[in-house]
Formats: C-alpha cells, sequence, structure tokens
C-alpha cells in the first residue's frame, strides 16, 4: 500500500512534515475547575481537571506532595466500531499511566502538599495520535485550572512509512504496521518527558523520526501559548478593575 | 463560552459581540502586555532587587511564570495572579462553607480550597452562650450545633502547621445559615472589600459575599447578641424540642413569605449570570442587575435565558464605559 505517493503526497493530501489542523477549546466542561478540548485533525479528545482538592482516600494522602491520579478512557463510539470496555482495558490503563507520568513531571507538586488533583481525559473521536491529543488537552486543562506548572507539556507523534518519516500519522497510517514514534517535550526547557515507540528503527532513522516528532511538539506548543494567553485576556477584560 | 448553556440567535450573538468588544477596549489600555502563560519570562528591570511571589519561579536567572495569569507589581514584589483558581485564602476572610464532617471536637468544612477547612468546638459559640471550657457533653452534643451538609458562614483565623485553615465562628453574625441559597462562582471574580454582609432592605435579604466564592442569599435573620446577661437564657429540654418537632403554629409563624423567596431567587439569578459572564461581582452590581430585570419586567425563570445575558452584557459595558469617561 502506497502511504506517500510519487509526488510526495500522502493518503489525506498532506506533505510529509505536515501537521494536522490543530484546534482548542477551553472550558468544554464547566463543572471542573480545569477543562479542554483539544482537535488534531480528527482525533477530538476532552480533558478535565479537578483540583487541587481534599484528598478522598485518606490512606493516599502524601504529606508533602500533592497526588495526581489519572484516567484515561475513550468514548464507545470514538472508533469506528463500538468499543465494548470503555476503560480497565489493558490499553487504557498504560496510557492512564502514561499521562499521569508526564503530567506528574511538570506540576509543581510540593506547593500544594496533601491535596488530590484527578485528570480525566476522554477520547471522543478517535484518528491516530490519541495519547498526544490527550497530552496536549491535558496541559490547557491544567493550565485553565491554575494549577503551577513547570513548563506546558506538548506531545506529537510520528512515524516513517515508504522510507519517509511522516509527522503525526492518522489512523490508517498508524495501523500500517510502521514504528509510531511518541514525543512529548517541555517546550522552553527543551527536555523530553515521554517518548515510546513500536516496532523497530535504525538509529540514524530514529533520531531523524525523533527530531520531526520535536519539532511538530513545538508548533503545538506555539498554538497552545496563543491559545492560552487570548483566555487569559479575555477573562482579565471581562472582570474588570 | 463557559457555563452558557443557553443558545443565542443571530442578533443576539451580534449585540454580545459588540458589548464584549467594547469592554476589551475599555479595559485593553491598562493591562495590555501584562497576561503571561506557563513558562513566559516576565520582564523584570532589575535582575537584583527582585522579590519572586507566587506563581513564578526562576529559570537560568530569569523570572518566569508558573501559571497563566495578570503580572502585578507592587514595589519590588512581581507575582502573578491567576485568575481561574481555587481560592487563596488570607487571615480575616469572611467564608461560606459546607459541613462535610463532624470529626472529634470539630467539624470539617468545604470551601474552595485545596484542603478543608476545620472549625473547632472551641472556636464557636455554645448555644447557651455561657463562656465556659468544652465538656465531653459538649462534645456530643456538636451534631446539635451543625450537622453535616449545614452551611456556615465563618471567618478565618489561621493556617494550621499542615497547610489548612484553622476557622473561626465566635461573633453573632458568624454561624448556620438557614432560609436560602448558596451559590458557587469562581473567588477571583469577589474582590475583598470592607463589608461582606449586605443587609437588602428593600428586599428583606442576607446578602454573604464569602472570600472563596460561595455566595449566600437568604432570608433577613435578625443577629441578637445573647452575651447580654439580662436575657433570660432557655432550659435546654426547650430548644432541642423546637428544632426537631416544630407544632403548626410555629411553622406558621416562622414560614418565610412567598415574596421575599422570590427576591430570593432573582438575586440569585443575577448573580448567576454574572458569573456565566465573567463579570466581577459587587453589590452595586448585583442590585443594578436586578433593578434591570424587574424594570424590564422578566419574569425569574426568564432570566437565566438568553436575551436577559445579553442584556446584562450590555449594560455592564455601558457602566463602565460611563465611569471611565466620569474618571477622565
Amino acid at each position: 500500500m502506497e502511504y506517500v505517493n510519487p509526488e510526495g503526497l500522502r493518503l489525506d493530501g498532506r506533505r510529509p512534515m505536515e501537521m494536522r489542523q490543530l484546534r482548542a477549546e477551553i472550558g468544554a466542561v464547566s463543572g471542573a475547575d480545569g477543562s479542554a478540548m483539544f482537535e488534531m485533525g480528527n482525533t477530538k479528545v476532552i480533558a478535565a481537571v479537578y483540583g487541587p482538592r481534599e484528598v478522598q482516600h485518606r490512606s493516599q494522602m502524601v504529606n508533602d506532595k500533592a497526588l495526581i491520579r489519572c484516567e484515561y478512557t475513550m468514548a464507545n463510539f470514538s472508533t469506528g466500531d463500538r468499543t465494548r470496555k470503555p476503560k480497565g482495558d489493558r490499553r487504557s490503563t498504560e496510557i492512564s499511566l502514561v499521562i499521569r507520568q508526564t503530567m506528574e513531571a511538570c506540576i509543581l507538586t510540593h506547593l500544594m502538599p496533601r491535596s488530590q488533583i484527578d485528570i480525566f481525559v476522554q477520547v471522543l473521536q478517535a484518528d491516530g495520535g490519541t495519547r498526544s491529543a490527550c497530552i496536549n488537552a491535558a496541559t490547557l486543562a491544567l493550565a485553565d485550572a491554575g494549577i503551577p506548572m513547570r513548563d506546558l507539556v506538548t506531545s506529537c507523534s510520528s512515524g516513517y512509512l515508504n522510507s519517509t518519516p511522516l509527522l503525526d500519522l492518522n489512523y490508517v497510517e498508524d495501523s500500517a504496521g510502521g514504528p509510531d514514534v511518541t514525543v512529548g517535550i517541555l517546550p522552553k526547557l527543551d527536555k523530553v518527558t515521554l517518548l515510546q515507540m513500536d516496532a523497530k528503527l535504525p538509529m540514524d532513522i530514529f533520531e531523524n523520526v525523533m527530531q520531526l516528532a520535536t519539532e511538530g511538539c513545538k508548533a503545538v506548543a506555539n498554538y497552545i501559548r496563543e491559545v492560552l494567553i487570548q483566555n487569559t485576556k479575555q477573562l482579565e477584560h471581562r472582570r474588570g478593575v | 463560552m463557559r457555563g452558557m448553556e443557553m443558545s443565542l440567535n443571530q442578533t443576539q450573538k451580534l449585540r454580545l459581540q459588540r458589548a464584549l468588544e467594547l469592554l476589551e477596549t475599555l479595559s485593553s489600555g491598562i493591562n495590555s502586555n501584562s497576561s503571561v502563560t506557563v513558562a513566559d519570562t516576565i520582564p523584570v528591570n532589575q535582575e537584583d532587587g527582585v522579590l519572586k511571589g507566587h506563581g513564578t519561579t526562576e529559570l537560568e536567572g530569569e523570572v518566569v511564570a508558573t501559571v497563566c495569569g495578570v503580572i502585578e507589581r507592587v514595589n519590588k514584589l512581581v507575582y502573578v495572579r491567576t485568575l481561574r483558581a481555587r481560592y487563596k485564602p488570607e487571615v480575616g476572610d469572611i467564608i461560606v462553607g459546607r459541613v462535610i464532617e463532624v470529626a472529634p471536637k470539630r467539624w470539617r468544612l468545604e470551601i474552595n480550597f485545596s484542603q478543608d477547612a476545620v472549625l473547632m468546638l472551641s472556636s464557636m459559640n455554645l448555644p447557651d452562650g455561657i463562656q465556659r471550657r468544652r465538656t465531653a457533653v459538649d462534645e456530643l452534643n456538636m451534631r446539635s450545633i451543625f450537622e453535616d451538609d449545614d452551611v456556615i458562614c465563618a471567618e478565618v483565623r489561621d493556617f494550621m502547621r499542615d497547610g489548612s485553615l484553622q476557622l473561626q465562628a465566635r461573633s453573632q453574625k458568624y454561624g448556620k445559615l438557614e432560609r436560602g441559597q448558596m451559590l458557587t462562582i469562581s473567588p477571583y471574580l469577589i474582590k475583598r472589600r470592607k463589608q461582606h454582609f449586605h443587609h437588602l432592605d428593600q428586599y428583606g435579604i442576607d446578602l454573604i459575599l464569602g472570600c472563596n466564592g460561595f455566595i449566600w442569599v437568604g432570608e433577613h435573620v435578625e443577629t441578637k447578641d445573647n452575651m447580654i446577661e439580662e436575657e433570660p437564657i432557655k432550659p435546654d429540654p426547650q430548644n432541642n424540642k423546637s428544632k426537631t418537632s416544630m407544632s403548626l403554629e410555629e411553622e406558621e409563624q416562622t414560614y418565610t413569605p412567598l415574596e421575599t423567596r422570590q427576591n430570593i431567587c432573582r438575586i440569585a439569578n443575577a448573580i448567576r449570570v454574572l458569573s456565566t459572564l465573567g463579570f466581577s461581582i459587587t453589590i452595586d452590581v448585583i442590585l443594578d442587575v436586578v433593578d434591570l430585570s424587574i424594570s424590564k419586567g422578566l419574569d425569574i425563570h426568564e432570566m437565566l435565558g438568553a436575551e436577559f445575558s445579553v442584556l446584562v452584557a450590555e449594560r455592564e459595558a455601558e457602566r463602565r464605559n460611563s465611569s471611565t469617561r466620569r474618571k477622565r
């Protein structure tokens, strides 16, 4: 199957180094402390953050830090075939753990001791790159909730098909069997917090693919920054003096 | 817009947009460059002699924001004020909270903070008003003072060692709140003022703007000072009976009249509309919105509709416009 045709266009008409269209909306869940909806092309994800609030299970309370809990679910209707078990299956548990570790690395937990921060992420429409979209949505939701962070965390995926590094794979390209590299970075500090890959890649090609994903992350970071600044300005103007 | 569940038709959208744009132009002159997001560098003049306050951290010699918000500078202190975050308590704040748990010698209250607040039994007046040491019998009767899910008004006394708040409710104006509604809004919309207790005579209503974002709107209750020794102290059995089973006549006497209840709902809806639109909430603004709704002859439930939200936005834009013009 040809994933990159001779003219250099992919299946959905993008160039190999082109990302899908990004769209973010802050305040999707009005009852949460912070919430956001993030779209990367056809992948739509909603994130809600509750906290910092009182720890619900006393035994889990940590005396000097905040406890971070994360739950990743996919809505039944998010994939082509209606999924039977939205959470509790291995993939969801793994992705929940991955998102939790990624966000825990950047939240300044020592500023909120003996409290709990809950991050709930749900995939409404899955078209490849759900992990990245979830991390981006969680970053927006945490910033919306006013939780102090070291830096924004942005994430993007990339792959290698038909001897070309491709940025931001969609579902068809992802299920082609080629390698899929997901990178999560702190853009200002220029540090990597998440690096996952399935399948094998030779070392030099891996460097190219990871570099491509990192640049995609930086592009997402610029977009997220703009969205957050605009939201802050809007809230401040409405509030008045 | 967050929390706005109604759909606006085309003209309403245009009117709302115009009102919000006017608000933006009015306030953009003041604070245009001071909004920051996470990991933005904060411009500081001298690197030495700058106190880094809340919401900032140091990175490679630069001051960097850790939250999204607005930069505030006070002399040498630079900090970032967040907007939609949880309540940031200060000693002496008036807050409204809900009892979550009755624990040994204390009540735990939920206020909009990262931990639950604690109201010690010793920080609360006993029902008979005598100043004495709290005994084991008092501890067993804690539920007769406050129970689970009661709404309470109190004041922040200080911070405990683990960071949670300790409250006190020793004055007559604090204590259990009955016959009314509690509303939840974002704390940043309520500014710290001299007066948080408002008695609205023309509606017969008490309004308490808690600094933590919980607002109480209720029927006016006369706060009598029972520290005066001349007042006869009622014996205990009678008090207990009056709480659990009231005779029909007593219930009729303490029945809240319909008009007061309607006023409570009207004021509560006015606060809800203001918080959805994101305007700061002060007593003048609330009364203005209530007057607007009465003058337009709107029903109480219509206040939560699309048309009234647009009207409130236009009114707010007008008010701020005229106040900035007056300042000039």
